[in-house]
């Protein structure tokens, strides 16, 4: 598909293209820096675990930018999302080592709205697990 | 300690000014891996109908959280920031941020209650230009964890 999509181009049921992400500590470090939250279990391990987690984990805004990328790659034109929400199920591990953890990203069409806007439900998931719940976005679309 | 309902409502004075730069909208893209030239040329920008580079739809909440921190400092709100985590976040956005905006941002607690020992607070961060155009408004909702 070339352009950004288009009203007439979606049904119930269109499926964006599965998106698979790689995240590692690096991208942890430098998404703190961007984002202004540095809060210590993103990028401290002795921290992370003193607080009961597994170890660090992703931010979750940081999963949620990436779900955001899959729609926004997807229509082509970010201005079309103009409302985007999730709730964060589960954390994200990310082991200290190159490979990092993988979170997937899936969506589809769930419903037509009117004004010409659409609802998208997206299905994020990381070593098979749902880590974004509720996670949609409405798209108003050419 | 439990939060009390008659915090539901109240709004705090609004932010000084952020101005939105170039810069850190390209830094913020290129943390979440977005390579669209939206966020990074001008010109890409304005062929796509905007006035300047826009934000990634994300980016608010550079903004927005630190706005919402007013809420943690309130003396009556008695939650420990230590056991802060983040619950859910909705943006609605009203145009996309854009470089050169000088956005101001107004707190409001939308709700807050306590479950199974867990604080949960829902701040509505309301992001406008100096001006008053309404920009986006983004969402959050905070778990204190027992």
């Amino acid at each position: 598909m070339s352009g950004p999509v288009r009203l007439a181009d979606v049904a119930v049921g269109t499926a964006l293209p599965e998106q698979l992400y790689r995240v590692t500590r690096a991208d942890l470090v430098r998404y703190a820096g961007a984002s202004g939250d540095f809060n210590p279990i993103h990028w401290n391990e002795r921290v992370a675990t003193a607080v009961g987690l597994p170890g660090v984990i992703a931010h979750g805004m940081f999963t949620m930018a990436l779900a955001g990328r899959a729609v926004t790659d997807w229509t082509g034109d970010p201005a079309a999302l103009v409302e985007f929400q999730v709730r964060f199920g589960r954390p994200v591990p990310v082991p200290d080592d190159d490979a990092g953890a993988e979170v997937t990203v899936r969506g589809a069409v769930a419903a037509l709205l009117d004004d010409g806007r659409v609802r998208v439900d997206l299905a994020v998931t990381s070593a098979g697990e749902k880590v974004l719940s509720l996670a949609r976005a409405v798209l108003r679309l050419p | 300690m439990a939060l009390d309902r008659e915090l539901v409502g109240r709004s705090y004075p609004p932010s000084a000014v952020y101005e939105v730069g170039r810069g850190k909208i390209a830094e913020f893209a290129t943390a979440i891996g977005d390579a669209s030239p939206l966020y990074r040329d001008a010109e890409a920008a304005r062929a796509a109908g905007h006035p300047d580079v826009i934000a990634p739809p994300t980016f608010a909440i550079a903004v927005s959280l630190e706005a919402a921190m007013v809420v943690l400092e309130d003396p009556d709100v008695a939650i420990d920031y230590g056991r802060v985590v983040h619950g859910e976040q909705r943006f609605v956005h009203h145009r996309p941020i854009r470089a050169g905006d000088r956005l101001v941002a107004m707190t409001t607690i939308d709700a807050a209650r306590t479950v199974a020992g867990n604080d949960l607070l829902t701040a509505r961060v309301d992001l406008t230009t100096e001006d008053g155009e309404a920009v986006c408004t983004a969402t959050s909702m905070l778990v204190a964890r027992a």
